[in-house]
């Protein structure tokens, strides 16, 4: 069965998954052989997931970890671990 | 990315801070900083903001580690701590601006990417220039607030579908369909800035 772009478009996200059907992959891929756009669509979408997931996206701001860490250690220090009952 | 030696190592962690041996709760949570305050950074937009509600999550985290039960990893745990922290801080903001949790009225029907003929890939060093990271974080930010959601547990934070769908409190199937339309969201808003940015795009044919 031959499928139209953009009902390609809606199996990108499964695609990119690996969450399709057997046969809807296939459908995808018979298209995507022969339809540049479809396959620029992906090969894009692919690139800005791994972009975006890339751990230097978010950085911490400068002295974040040191602020965290002292206000860790004043709220541990001023509870002893007294399990259970506290709460 | 917590190998099986890591999370044996953390379980171990765990429960020699539930013995008593608090301290090693700095150690314990190291490797999740930078996830706990992108995760926070995204939902509430605002650096100060953000950085607070990562100190107030690692301390519910903290106060609140006995109830945590090794099923799941600490890391999902932890990141379902922030989720919920950042939404109640939302929720308490909504006097400023309230962002819908209902599905925005334009996301019915299919979303159209970015249509293009050929792409050239942009490599991860492209993330050494600021211009880029600060596109990609402007995007994400910029996704309606029930899109970004789901968008960063999954794709961001790297949890399963299954674990997406229980810290949203959501369907399975909502939590696709949700994740399907943030990255065409996002594949349509990135693809032409990152076409105009890339430096190594030049075009050599006229025809």
């Amino acid at each position: 069965m031959v499928i139209e772009c953009k009902h390609v478009w809606e199996h990108i996200s499964g695609y990119l998954d690996g969450a399709l059907s057997p046969e809807v992959l296939d459908q995808v891929q018979k298209h995507l052989e022969h339809c540049e756009i479809c396959s620029a669509i992906l090969d894009s979408t692919r690139n800005i997931l791994i972009l975006t997931a890339d751990e230097r996206v978010f950085e911490l701001p400068l002295g974040f970890s040191e602020r965290l860490h002292a206000r860790l250690e004043a709220e541990i220090r001023g509870i002893t671990p007294a399990p259970s009952d506290t709460e | 990315m917590t190998g099986i030696s890591d999370s044996t190592d953390e379980a171990q962690i765990i429960a020699s801070i539930l013995a008593g041996d608090t301290r090693l709760f700095h150690d314990l949570i190291r490797p999740h900083e930078r996830s706990v305050y992108a995760m926070a950074l995204s939902l509430l937009h605002n650096e100060a903001d953000a950085e607070d509600a990562a100190q107030e999550a690692f301390l519910k985290a903290f106060h609140n580690l006995a109830h945590f039960r090794g099923e799941s990893k600490f890391s999902t745990w932890l990141i379902s701590i922030t989720l919920n922290e950042a939404r109640s801080r939302l929720r308490s903001k909504k006097n400023m601006k309230m962002e819908s949790l209902d599905e925005p009225p334009e996301s019915q029907g299919t979303i159209t990417p970015a249509l293009l003929r050929d792409w050239r890939e942009i490599p991860s060093e492209a993330l050494e220039r600021h211009e880029i990271r600060a596109m990609l974080q402007q995007a994400i930010t910029d996704l309606p607030l029930i899109y970004r959601e789901v968008f960063l547990l999954r794709d961001v934070e790297e949890l399963s579908v299954n674990q997406s769908a229980e810290a949203l409190g959501i369907s399975i199937a909502s939590v696709k369909v949700r994740l399907h339309r943030a990255r065409i969201m996002l594949q349509k808003k990135l693809v032409p800035q990152l076409q105009r940015v890339n430096p190594k795009r030049r075009w050599f044919s006229w025809s």
